[in-house]
């Protein structure tokens, strides 16, 4: 029983890290501000939310338990705002979000070339 | 005032959960505390449906465990979409039509879309919500409709 709950804590753990980690790649290898923040949105959710219920877990039903779903709940009440925030600020401060037919270069560009193309933009974007 | 009384409780129960130390003394900063909130929202006039959502909390059971399920699919959707080696986005806007009745209602409708990685609402005019998605081709709008009528269903009959 003992190692049954250990082997699913670690299984979030390991699910939670490799949502952190693959959100941060999609940082790095996504367009533009606004595809970026779907992959920042999957360390939200996922990320952070597979680890506190791994490590909830793993701790077993207790006060630091309840404790972690209680970040779990307001992680999850705030983020969709901040990034809704994000959005609307980028959206009404004119950055045009990226497209596929908006940007010609994008058709045969690999994610670096993109990404870099899309940095471009988005430095000059703002006045 | 019922809902003063149901604000007062959560806030207290919170306090107790949070400090979990049974001394007169931080119990009663704890009523203190909770109190001079509650006061303070009633004078701002801010104790309604909106701010203390009671009413929801039998449906929410339903509703939450439904959209973490979604949540977690289009997780899985996006980190595919990140990690294939051949980056294959197309974002576009797009518009969902949403058929709550309250603000509350659209509030929870937007969060959720923007919870659900792949979508994100940009911006809500009366009922058309603006929603930047990554790849605009896997948006059939099925997903949406059903998400909206499990929100308009947990917003339930009463429009207060």
């Amino acid at each position: 029983m003992e190692q049954a709950v250990t082997a699913l804590s670690w299984a979030l753990l390991l699910g939670g890290a490799f949502f952190l980690l693959t959100g941060s790649l999609g940082m790095v290898r996504l367009p533009d501000v606004f595809t970026r923040m779907h992959a920042a949105g999957m360390t939200d959710t996922m990320g952070a939310g597979m680890i506190l219920v791994g490590l909830a877990v793993y701790n077993g039903a207790d006060l630091v338990t309840v404790r972690l779903l209680l970040i779990l709940a307001f992680l999850w009440f705030t983020s969709p705002i901040a990034t809704h925030a994000v959005a609307k600020a980028a959206l009404s401060g004119g950055l045009r979000p990226y497209t596929l037919g908006g940007v010609s270069a994008a058709a045969d560009g690999g994610g670096g070339a993109r990404g870099d193309g899309a940095d471009g933009a988005e430095g000059g974007v703002p006045s | 005032m019922n809902r003063a009384v149901w604000l007062w409780g959560i806030l207290f129960a919170l306090w107790v959960v949070l400090s979990w130390h049974f001394t007169g003394l931080l119990l009663g900063f704890g009523v203190a505390t909770c109190t001079v909130a509650v006061w303070v929202a009633m004078r701002m006039e801010t104790l309604d449906g909106e701010s203390v959502p009671v009413h929801l909390i039998l449906r929410a059971f339903a509703y939450v465990p439904w959209l973490v399920w979604e949540i977690f699919k289009s997780n899985v959707r996006v980190a595919r979409l990140i990690l294939a080696p051949r980056l294959r986005v197309d974002p576009s806007i797009v518009h969902f039509f949403a058929s709550q009745r309250t603000d509350l209602g659209r509030f929870i409708y937007a969060n959720s879309i923007t919870l659900t990685p792949g979508t994100v609402t940009t911006g809500i005019v009366g009922d058309d919500f603006e929603v930047h998605a990554i790849v605009q081709s896997e948006i059939d709008g099925s997903e949406e409709n059903d998400m909206n009528r499990r929100v308009t269903w947990l917003e339930g009959k009463v429009a207060p």
